[in-house]
């Protein structure tokens, strides 16, 4: 189980309290999509993805960055069971969207930039450490039912 | 992956942009590194502080930007422009490359907590294909 101190559990609610679900979520989806390319490979019924103004404009991506960052609630309300939450997202995920683990990576990494930049000066380094934390271990969670 | 034109006019851009900020990014983001992957501490056991912001961070943020800036400068032949500091990483720091890739990630934090209209998804990918392409070039020698 994970060991969450309480600087890591309020810094996250924090985070959480203040979230704007349909600006982030959508920032952090349509980065992804943009400086990964390669992660279009999943949203091939999602329409123009052409370019980074496409991307950006597309409401379909906005609404899907939408629900993956709801998606993260789970594991807030859930912070000391956090495998046993996704167990089922990861089957999904795995098994009927066969998404590539790695990726749950590379869009961590860009929803942790998109919170930096909304954050500025408050997304100090022990903030991003307790951040970064969290999703890795939701990351890990999610990657774990692949076989 | 590797760089465009486009990609390096936005790389000399933002570089330029960056200007006199360049060591203070440089020790934040260091600052960052060692918080958040705290195995990238095992190469500084030597320093009496590894928080961010104390002096031994500051002073190697500067250095590390240095390279960085070498680099821009040298962006139509990053292999050949950092072949010393290449040696210098493969034989005598022997840092596993693992460590290249956390370090720019936390780049990229401290440019969108600068720059945070500025820093947009295209910059973003720009940089990014940047700072792997220079810690390819660092790697060049490890073997």
């Amino acid at each position: 189980m994970v060991e969450w101190t309480d600087f890591e559990r309020a810094t996250i609610q924090g985070i959480f309290d203040k979230m704007e679900y349909e600006v982030v979520g959508p920032a952090a989806l349509c980065r992804c999509l943009v400086v990964y390319p390669w992660t279009q490979r999943y949203f091939g019924n999602f329409g123009n993805l052409y370019n980074a103004a496409a991307i950006l404009a597309n409401p379909l991506v906005a609404k899907h960055g939408t629900t993956i960052l709801h998606g993260l609630d789970r594991a807030l309300k859930n912070m000391d069971n956090i495998k046993a939450t996704y167990a089922e997202l990861s089957v999904l995920h795995s098994e009927k969207l066969h998404v590539d683990p790695d990726n749950f990576k590379l869009l961590s990494d860009c929803l942790t930039v998109v919170i930096a930049a909304k954050m500025g000066a408050d997304f100090t380094p022990d903030v991003q450490a307790a951040f970064q934390k969290f999703l890795s271990v939701v990351v890990s969670a999610l990657g774990r039912q692949y076989h | 992956m590797s760089l465009s034109s486009k990609d390096k006019d936005i790389v000399r851009a933002f570089w330029a942009k960056i200007g006199g900020k360049a060591d203070e990014i440089g020790a934040d983001a260091l600052g960052r590194m060692l918080m958040v992957y705290p195995q990238s501490k095992t190469y500084f056991a030597h320093w009496k502080d590894l928080s961010p912001g104390s002096a031994p961070v500051k002073k190697h943020g500067k250095t590390v930007m240095a390279g960085v800036g070498n680099a821009v400068a040298k962006i139509d032949d990053l292999a050949g422009g950092l072949l010393t500091l290449s040696e210098l990483h493969a034989f005598t720091l022997r840092v596993d490359p693992a460590n290249f890739k956390s370090l720019a990630h936390c780049f990229l934090v401290v440019l969108a907590i600068t720059y945070p209209t500025d820093f947009t998804p295209e910059v973003h990918l720009a940089v990014d294909k940047f700072l792997a392409a220079l810690a390819r070039a660092l790697s060049e020698k490890y073997r």
